[in-house]
């Protein structure tokens, strides 16, 4: 066979259409993952009919917007290969401040509270920019630092107040157009746009995906590398303050472990949604269908009434085989 | 193709014509689409390097596969290699004093290599595949390794050979098949007469003509190109100093990092070349991130346009225009993002430009991917494209961005023949537009071709100022031993 070179057999494609299933799939994952939605949400009907309802929809909506919003300041941050486990905490204390000022009036008790985000933001930025501490140890750490103050200060300069005041409650936990769409889906609306538009319109966003990818040849191009990696962390911090308010206006009255449940399912959101912990890779667009897919999820386990234990493991099980899923398509592409 | 027992087989072909990838589906990296590799004429499918270890292939690959953290013992406890079966290979390459306790991070480049090459030889293979090897390595290590493979071939075993450089095909290797666009469109097979195949020792190869090697790995339109460069030089000793303007744009005096750099000065005008010659690890590597900002030197001083500068990052060498293409392209690529991604980086350097993007990206995008005609059939990954494509693009985020004064790091190493001619023009077109280019380069022919002046460095100085049209290969190399150039 050493002259002429085989002519190219046509190739009849065993096991064609699965392959090429899978690899429709893997260019649209978005489209996968609202299969996998509609399946869930007809599932969850199946159970408990009463859920394919306006009202149904609005509770899972009104879940899944604070755990949108916490997993969109995670899915900032995997994009540069970083994370924030302090996310849930930063949430807390800043309902906790909010609640706290909810007498000076809404717009001091928001701003306030914000203010937590923007500060803790930027200390996670300092250190893991400028003294370059690792992302899961610079956030873990600081998320026990925030626990340890916000205890001590329940007893001291934030003693009062534990209610949020009646607009938080309003914005967090209230519809309008007759009981049907939540203000907090209006927020995680907005929030949402500004994300998607941040990531795929702006420099910023492209130099997000670049040091994810590759630190050093962003470097190398000229950027500060910092300076980037910090303006993340005090994004991430303000949509953590922004999901804590959110939260404690749903639940009314606040306490040091508000967000803790939401700290798992914040990188499961954003992991689910194809946003990869290693960096460069992922969009909002895919964690907000996480997000949903995820509170959906959580109804139909309430709905199933198996008990707190095995609702645990359910979840986490199935959180585990849709990121194996994805990372397996993903691989094949 | 078939490869035979005792023969030392050429894969030729330009960048992106599949070398590499055939090389890693023989390897059993990649799996086939399609078609069939046989082994001593048995079928063999491969799922996976270790099949392909299995029936005799041993691959050494393009990029050293050894995990940097490692040392070099473990790495060969990693791939279960015998100690007793490497070292003597070691010996022959001469790395006998080699500490394999070392961190493999910490060797050089070119004794990775010559270490790949050593573990791919201790799993004492029937097939060894080569890709690439003499690319990183310095001349009389090249020579052990075609003295390796003449003695090979007298074994009986067989060798390809991955190579860009012509000569060394037309000296060690037997028989050379060409690809282009991943398809086989050629096999050169000088002795084809039956009596001649165990007529091994020969390197029959001699008897091909380059431009016949060149014509089919390019097609016919290149063949022009070269005559082109033959009928009108570039070299600048008929036209003066082509395109340089008295403006000094970019210099340094008493340059000196550690005893690394020493002492260096130079003046680097508008429009000028100027070409840096040195043999390997003579401090250029030190003395590109000292002049791209990536490091500060412990003394001397840097002057753009006229005024000394400090810099504590590439961060303030790009915004006095001073841009750096590296000589390692993982340095410069965003491997897993497309090539507009990678392109556009250096846009967004200043937070100013953070919340927006400018309205011509796209069209500046366009004009780069055109004038370098990167090809962009696998854009949606950079790690995807072949090295000449990657090269382009590490090129092409500095023509989107913009720059006075290019640093270019041994652009050209391991590209192949046509990419090598157009980045050379490209260069003398960005020259004669005004922008000032420091050239190293590790291909002393590229000298008189492309730069106006040649600077040669040795042991961290410079010892030699040339006129890059009459530097020739000799004068150069021998300044670059820090020998005295006879006059």
């Amino acid at each position: 066979m050493s002259q002429a070179p085989l002519p190219a057999q046509p190739a009849a494609e065993p096991a064609g259409l699965a392959a090429r299933a899978a690899a429709r799939v893997a260019e649209h994952p978005t489209l996968a993952l609202t299969g996998i939605l509609a399946i869930l949400v007809l599932v969850t009907g199946f159970v408990e009919p009463n859920y394919l309802s306006v009202s149904g929809a609005r509770n899972t909506l009104l879940q899944a917007a604070p755990l949108g919003i916490l997993a969109g300041a995670q899915t900032i941050l995997m994009l540069t290969g970083g994370i924030d486990l302090s996310v849930t905490m930063i949430a807390t204390g800043s309902a906790y401040v909010a609640a706290n000022q909810s007498p000076e009036g809404a717009a001091i008790a928001i701003l306030l509270g914000i203010l937590v985000g923007l500060v803790v933001g930027s200390a996670n930025g300092v250190g893991v920019a400028v003294f370059r501490v690792n992302p899961l140890i610079m956030t873990l750490a600081m998320s026990g630092i925030l626990l340890g103050l916000f205890t001590a200060w329940a007893q001291t300069i934030l003693q009062g107040s534990t209610q949020m005041g009646p607009f938080l409650k309003l914005l967090g936990g209230g519809s309008f157009l007759g009981n049907r769409v939540p203000y907090s889906v209006v927020v995680w609306a907005l929030i949402a746009a500004g994300l998607i538009w941040l990531l795929r319109r702006t420099g910023w966003g492209r130099l997000l995906y670049a040091i994810g990818d590759n630190e050093i040849a962003v470097r190398l191009a000229g950027v500060r590398v910092w300076q980037v990696r910090i303006t993340a962390y005090i994004v991430a911090g303000v949509l953590g303050s922004i999901g804590g308010i959110l939260l404690g206006g749903r639940t009314g009255a606040v306490d040091l472990q508000l967000a803790n449940a939401f700290l798992l399912p914040s990188v499961a959101a954003a992991v689910i949604g194809g946003t990869s912990i290693f960096g460069g890779v992922g969009g909002y667009t895919g964690t907000i269908l996480g997000a949903l897919i995820l509170s959906v999820l959580n109804s139909m386990l309430t709905f199933l009434n198996v008990g707190q234990a095995i609702q645990q493991v359910v979840y986490g099980g199935i959180v585990l085989a849709l990121a194996w899923g994805y990372a397996g398509l993903t691989r094949r592409a | 193709m078939a490869v035979r027992r005792g023969e030392v087989h050429a894969l030729l072909g330009a960048n992106g014509a599949g070398k590499s990838t055939l090389v890693k589906i023989l390897a059993g990296v990649h799996p086939a689409d399609n078609g069939v590799v046989h082994v001593d004429g048995r079928p063999i499918s491969f799922q996976n390097p270790m099949d392909a270890m299995n029936v005799g292939i041993s691959t050494v690959f393009q990029d050293p596969a050894l995990i940097p953290d490692l040392t070099v013992r473990q790495n060969l406890q990693l791939s279960d290699i015998d100690e007793a079966a490497f070292t003597p290979w070691l010996t022959w390459f001469e790395l006998e004093d080699l500490d394999l306790d070392a961190l493999v991070r910490d060797l050089p480049l070119e004794t990775l290599r010559m270490v790949d090459l050593a573990r791919a030889l201790a799993r004492d293979p029937q097939v060894l595949l080569l890709d690439e090897i003499t690319a990183a390595l310095t001349a009389d290590q090249a020579e052990r390794v075609f003295a390796l493979l003449t003695e090979w071939r007298e074994k009986g075993r067989a060798a390809v050979l991955i190579t860009h450089r012509l000569a060394e095909v037309r000296r060690i290797c037997d028989r050379a098949t060409i690809l282009r666009d991943g398809r086989n469109v050629a096999l050169f097979e000088p002795n084809a007469s039956p009596d001649a195949t165990n007529g091994a020792a020969t390197g029959t190869m001699f008897d091909v003509d380059e431009h016949d090697l060149v014509e089919a790995m390019l097609g016919a339109e290149v063949t022009e190109l070269e005559e082109k460069d033959e009928s009108e030089p570039l070299s600048p000793n008929q036209q003066g100093s082509r395109s340089a303007s008295d403006e000094v744009a970019f210099s340094v005096r008493g340059l000196t990092s550690g005893d690394v750099v020493r002492d260096v000065s130079f003046e680097l005008r508008r429009g000028e070349i100027l070409g840096l010659v040195a043999l390997e690890g003579q401090g250029q590597e030190r003395l590109f991130s000292l002049l791209s900002g990536d490091r500060s030197p412990s003394d001397g001083e840097i002057f753009v346009g006229g005024r000394q500068r400090r810099w504590s990052a590439p961060y303030d060498a790009v915004g006095d225009g001073v841009v750096l293409i590296p000589g390692d392209r993982l340095l410069a690529l965003l491997p897993n993002l497309p090539v507009r991604q990678n392109l556009v980086v250096p846009l967004f350097s200043r937070i100013r430009q953070w919340l927006g993007i400018p309205a011509d990206e796209r069209q500046r995008v366009r004009n780069a991917i055109d004038r370098l005609s990167i090809d962009t059939r696998a854009a949606s990954q950079v790690r995807r494209l072949s090295g000449g494509n990657q090269q382009k693009v590490a090129i092409g985020r500095w023509l989107v961005a913009g720059f006075r004064t290019l640093l270019c790091f041994d652009p050209t190493r391991g590209i192949d023949v046509q990419t090598k001619r157009e980045t050379y023009a490209l260069l003398r077109e960005l020259a004669a537009s005004g922008a000032a280019i420091l050239l190293y380069t590790s291909e002393l022919a590229e000298i008189p071709l492309v730069c106006d002046r040649v600077l040669i460095m040795h042991d961290g100085r410079f010892v030699e100022e040339q006129d890059a049209a009459r530097a020739t290969e000799s004068s150069l190399l021998t300044a670059a031993h820090g020998l005295e150039v006879p006059a």
